[in-house]
C-alpha cells in the first residue's frame, strides 16, 4: 500500500523528466552536443556550482548558528528572535533582490546574489536544525564532558554529529533551491544555468535549446544527490533507549560574545526583512501608480490561498506513503524513491511549468487550465520539501507502537488512521505550512497554468513590475509576505518546542 | 546507544501531549483542507467566455482596451496573460488542443516562431490591406498592431546634446566606453540585430557587435532597467524602445519632458531608429470564428489604434490615426523600410549575438 502510493508520487515528480526526454529525443544528438559542448555551458555550470555552493555554506554557518543560539544559549529574547529567524522564508527572493538593488547603488553581481539567496534561504537549515538541537538527548553530551571533552570538542564532535541529519537535509534543499531560483539571479544579473534556460526561451523564441539545458540541470542535480547520499551513509544515528523524559539542555552563558551575537542575529535580520521593506515603502511613495480596488487585492490574495491550500494538501497526501515508507522500510528501495523525488527539484519552474502543459494536454486535458493541474505542478515542485517532514516525524514514532495495533487485531488502515497518523501529524501539519508558503510566492509555474483569467498575489506583482508600476505592485508584495508569515509563525513555533520536528 | 543506519526507535510518547491528537483529526483536517482548496477552485467556473486571447502584452495596457471592446460589442473575452516568449513556448506546447483563439504578441519574432510550428491561420485580407507590408508576415499569417520605436535615450546631465550619435554605429566609438546599456536577450534588441544585418551585410553587422562587447557596454535584462537606471543617473545612455519613457513619466506622475532621461531619435533611415511591431496572429481553430476576427478588426480599427497611441504612446500602423502629441512623426524620421519578419533571419541574428559573447 505504501509502495504504490509511494510509485504514484515519483511519477509525479518525475514528468518534467518524462517531458525533457521527449523533447531531448526530437532535438536530437547534434543539437544535443552543439548546445551543451561549448564553453559557456562549463561557465554556467561553474557559476552555478559555485553559487549554490557558496550559498549552502553560508546558510550552513547562519542556520547552525542561529538555531545555537536560539536553543542553547542565554541570548535575550531567545524566542522572538527565533521566529524572526525563520520569518526570511516569507519573503520571495525576487522582492528581496528587488529590494536591495533599488536600495543599494551598484548592487549586483555573484556576491550580492550569494547575499540575497543566504538571507532568504537559511530558514531551510535553520528550522530542522534548531528542532534537532531541542531534541537531541543532553544526555551525551554530559557523558562527553564528564570524560573529559571541553564545550567547544562536545560541541563539534557529539552535538554536531547528532544534529547532522537535519543540517545535511536543511542544506540539500538550498543547494537545489539555488539552482532553481530565478528571481534574485535575473535581478543581480548573475548568469546561472537556470537564468540561461529562461533568456534561451527569449532568445529567437526557440524552446528547444532551453529544455536541453534544463536537462544538463538535471545531471548536475544526480551528482549533488549521489553526493549527498555519500555523505549520508556515514551518518551516525543516536537513539535513546528506555523511557523518562529529557533534561532541557544546558544553556551556554554567552558573557562578553552576547553583543556581538545579538548584534549578528540583528543584522540578519535587517538583511532579510529591513532592506526589502524600506524599498516597498520608498516604491509606494515615489509612485503614482495604484493598485486594483481593494476587492481586485482581496479576490487575488484569496486565489493565492486557494491554489497554495489545495497544492499544499495534494502535495501532502502524495508526500505521506514517501515519508511513511522512509521512516518504516529504511533500505535502499526507499532512499532511492525518496531521491527521486528530489531529482526535478533544482529544474526552474518554468520548465516544471511546460512540462505539466504537456502532461495536461496529452494525459489529463479535462484537469487543463484548472487548478487541479497548477496543484499538481506545485507537488511535483515541492514534494521534496513535504516529504522530508513526513520522514523526520515518522522517524521520531517508534514502529513498535504500530506493531502492537497490528497484533491486537487493528488492519492495516485502522492502523493508518488510529496510530501513524496522528503520530506524523505535527510532520504533516510542519510540512503542509511549508509547501503552501513556498506554493504562495511559486511565479513561472503560475503564470503557465492558472485558469486562464485568475490572478494571484504573485502574477499581481509580476503584472505591474513589468510595466515599472512599482507603487502598484508594492501593496501585493507586502500581502504576499505577510500572508506568508503565518505559516512560518506555525513552523517556528514546532521548530521551538521540545520534541518537536521541522 | 549507538545504531548504525537505522532510524531511532525509541522515544517517550507519554511527554508530548500534542501526540494525543484524536486520530480522526488529523484524517479530517487533511480531507478539509483538499474540500476547502476544492470549494474554492469550484467558485472560479465562472461562465465560458466567447473567444480566449493569450496575451504576451502585459494586462494593466491591454485590458482596458478589451473591456471597451466588450462594452461595444457584447462579446466575452478571457485573457491569459504571460511573457510573450513562455506564451509562444506554451502555444507551442498545446499545439491544436490550444483553448487561444487569438495570440496576440509584443513581438513578431514571437508570432514568426508560432506560425513556423504551423498553428496560425491566414489573416482575413481585409485585415493585413490596413497595415503596411513591412509590419505584416510575407504570408499573412500574423499582422502589426502597434510600431515600436527604437531609439538612443540619455541622461540629460550626463551627454551634452553635441555628443549625440547621429547613426547607431557610432556607439562603439571610444566616447561611449562603459556608458551604453544594451538588453542583448530582448526581442527587439534582436530584431534591430537582423535589421543591421539586413541593411550593411552580416560581415558589418559582426563587427557592430564585437564592437560593442570590447566598449564594456552595461547590460541590462530588459529596457525598463535600462530607462529607470538612465533617469536616476546611474547610467548614461542606452538603445532601448521609445515609449518606455512614457511608461516611467506615468509611474512618477510626471510630463515626460521633467524627467532627466532624454530621447534621441535616429533619422535618414538609420538602422538605430528601427520600427519593432507588436502583433496579431489568429490560431488555425478559430479561422472563420466571427467574434475573434470582429475582435482583431476592433484592435486595428479606429479606436484600438487611437487607445494605443494615447494610453501607451506606440505608433499606430493604421493610416488616419495621428500619433501622440511629443512624438516625432514616422515620416518625419525617414524610418529605415525594412521588412523584417522572417524567422530563418532571427534565427541567425541570434546566433550571431549570442556568439558575440554579449549574452554570456
Amino acid at each position: 500500500m505504501l509502495l504504490t502510493g509511494s510509485l504514484l508520487a515519483v511519477a509525479v515528480a518525475l514528468i518534467p523528466l518524462v517531458y525533457l526526454g521527449v523533447r531531448a529525443a526530437e532535438a536530437g544528438g547534434e543539437r544535443i552536443r552543439a548546445e551543451l559542448l561549448t564553453g559557456a555551458t562549463a561557465e554556467l555550470a561553474a557559476t552555478s556550482l559555485a553559487l549554490a555552493a557558496l550559498v549552502t555554506a553560508g546558510c550552513l554557518l547562519l542556520g547552525v548558528g542561529a538555531a545555537f543560539l536560539v536553543t542553547r544559549t542565554d541570548l535575550p529574547l531567545r524566542r522572538t528572535f527565533g521566529v524572526v529567524a525563520a520569518l526570511p522564508l516569507a519573503m520571495p527572493t525576487y522582492v528581496a533582490a528587488f529590494g536591495w538593488v533599488s536600495v543599494v547603488d551598484g548592487f549586483h553581481g555573484f556576491w550580492p546574489a550569494a547575499l540575497v539567496l543566504t538571507f532568504c534561504s537559511f530558514p531551510y537549515v535553520y528550522l530542522p536544525v534548531a528542532a534537532a538541537l531541542r531534541s537531541v538527548d543532553p544526555a551525551v553530551e554530559e557523558v562527553s564532558q564528564s570524560l573529559g571533552r571541553g564545550g567547544r570538542r562536545t560541541f563539534t564532535g557529539v552535538t554536531l554529529r547528532q544534529i547532522r541529519p537535519a543540517v545535511v537535509a536543511g542544506g540539500l534543499l538550498v543547494t537545489l533551491y539555488v539552482l532553481s531560483d530565478f528571481g534574485a539571479v535575473a535581478l543581480l544579473r548573475v548568469n546561472t544555468f537556470t537564468r540561461s534556460v529562461f533568456t534561451s526561451f527569449d532568445l529567437g523564441f526557440d524552446r528547444v535549446g532551453a529544455l536541453v539545458q534544463a536537462t544538463a540541470l538535471v545531471v548536475v542535480t544526480l551528482v549533488i544527490l549521489g553526493a549527498e547520499l555519500a555523505v549520508r551513509r556515514h551518518d551516525t544515528r543516536y537513539a535513546k533507549v528506555g523511557g523518562g523524559t529529557r533534561r532541557p539542555a544546558r544553556i551556554v552563558r554567552l558573557g562578553p560574545w552576547r553583543a556581538p551575537a545579538l548584534l549578528a542575529i540583528v543584522a540578519v535580520a535587517a538583511g532579510s526583512f529591513a532592506v526589502p521593506g524600506a524599498a516597498l515603502v520608498r516604491w509606494t511613495a515615489e509612485g503614482v501608480s495604484r493598485p486594483g480596488s481593494p476587492a481586485e487585492i482581496a479576490g487575488a490574495a484569496a486565489n493565492s490561498m486557494g491554489v497554495s491550500a489545495l497544492g499544499a494538501a495534494l502535495t501532502m497526501l502524495l508526500a505521506l506513503p514517501i515519508g511513511l515508507l522512509t521512516a518504516r522500510a529504511p533500505g535502499p528501495l526507499s532512499a532511492v524513491l525518496d531521491r527521486l523525488t528530489y531529482l526535478t527539484h533544482a529544474l526552474p519552474g518554468l520548465v516544471v511549468g511546460l512540462s505539466l502543459v504537456f502532461f495536461g494536454i496529452n494525459v489529463a486535458y479535462p484537469l487543463y487550465q484548472t487548478r487541479w493541474l497548477l496543484a499538481l505542478a506545485y507537488a511535483t515542485l515541492f514534494l521534496p520539501l513535504a516529504v522530508g517532514a513526513v520522514a523526520s516525524a515518522a522517524a521520531l514514532s517508534p514502529p513498535s507502537l504500530e506493531e502492537a495495533a497490528r497484533s491486537l487485531g487493528r488492519g492495516p488502515w485502522a492502523v493508518l488512521r488510529t496510530v501513524t497518523l496522528p503520530l506524523t501529524l505535527p510532520g504533516i501539519g510542519a510540512g503542509a505550512a511549508l509547501v503552501f508558503l513556498t506554493c504562495m510566492k511559486e511565479l513561472p509555474a503560475t503564470l503557465l497554468l492558472r485558469p486562464t483569467g485568475m490572478d494571484t498575489l504573485a502574477t499581481e506583482l509580476w503584472t505591474h513590475t513589468s510595466v515599472a508600476a512599482y507603487a502598484a505592485a508594492s501593496p501585493y508584495a507586502a500581502l504576499l509576505v505577510i500572508l506568508s508569515a503565518g505559516p512560518v509563525l506555525v513552523l517556528a513555533r514546532r521548530a521551538l518546542t521540545p520534541g518537536g520536528t521541522p | 546507544m549507538r545504531t548504525d543506519r537505522r532510524p531511532s526507535t525509541a522515544v517517550t510518547i507519554g511527554t508530548d501531549t500534542r501526540r494525543k491528537a484524536a486520530p480522526r483529526a488529523v484524517v479530517a483536517s487533511l480531507a478539509a483542507a483538499v474540500l476547502l482548496a476544492a470549494g474554492l477552485a469550484g467558485c472560479s467556473g465562472e461562465e465560458p467566455k466567447d473567444i480566449t486571447v493569450y496575451s504576451g502584452r502585459t494586462q494593466s495596457l491591454v485590458q482596458p482596451l478589451i473591456d471597451e471592446f466588450t462594452k461595444k460589442t457584447g462579446i466575452t473575452v478571457a485573457v491569459r496573460y504571460g511573457t510573450t516568449a513562455q506564451t509562444a513556448a506554451q502555444l507551442q506546447e498545446e499545439g491544436d488542443k490550444s483553448p487561444a483563439d487569438v495570440f496576440l504578441s509584443q513581438d513578431a519574432g514571437a508570432l514568426g516562431a508560432v506560425a513556423k510550428a504551423g498553428l496560425l491561420a491566414q489573416v482575413p485580407a481585409e485585415l493585413l490591406a490596413k497595415v503596411p507590408a513591412p509590419y505584416q508576415h510575407a504570408g499573412g499569417q500574423w499582422v502589426g498592431v502597434t510600431g515600436r520605436l527604437r531609439v538612443f535615450a540619455y541622461n540629460a546631465d550626463q551627454v551634452k546634446p553635441e555628443e549625440l550619435p547621429k547613426s547607431v554605429l557610432d556607439v562603439t566609438g571610444p566616447q561611449w566606453k562603459g556608458r551604453l546599456g544594451v538588453a542583448p536577450t530582448n526581442a527587439s534588441f534582436q530584431t534591430f540585430v537582423t535589421a543591421l544585418r539586413v541593411q550593411h551585410g552580416d560581415a558589418k553587422a559582426k563587427q557592430f557587435l564585437d564592437g560593442i562587447k570590447a566598449n564594456e557596454p552595461q547590460i541590462r535584462d530588459n529596457n525598463i532597467v535600462i530607462v529607470g537606471e538612465i533617469n536616476d543617473g546611474k547610467l548614461p545612455a542606452g538603445l532601448v524602445n521609445h515609449y518606455y519613457l512614457f511608461e516611467k513619466a506615468a509611474e512618477l506622475g510626471v510630463s515626460p519632458d521633467q524627467l532627466k532621461v532624454k530621447l534621441h531619435y535616429f533619422g535618414d533611415g538609420d538602422t538605430g531608429g528601427l520600427l519593432n511591431v507588436s502583433g496579431l496572429g489568429l490560431l488555425k481553430k478559430a479561422s472563420g470564428n466571427a467574434k475573434a476576427k470582429q475582435f482583431m478588426e476592433y484592435l486595428l480599427g479606429v479606436d484600438g489604434q487611437t487607445y494605443f497611441a494615447t494610453k501607451t504612446f506606440e505608433y499606430p500602423l493604421i493610416a488616419g490615426v495621428p500619433t501622440a502629441p511629443g512624438l516625432p512623426s514616422l515620416a518625419d524620421l525617414k524610418i529605415p523600410a525594412i521588412n523584417l519578419n522572417d524567422l530563418d533571419t532571427l534565427a541567425a541574428s541570434v546566433e550571431m549575438i549570442k556568439n558575440s559573447g554579449l549574452t554570456s
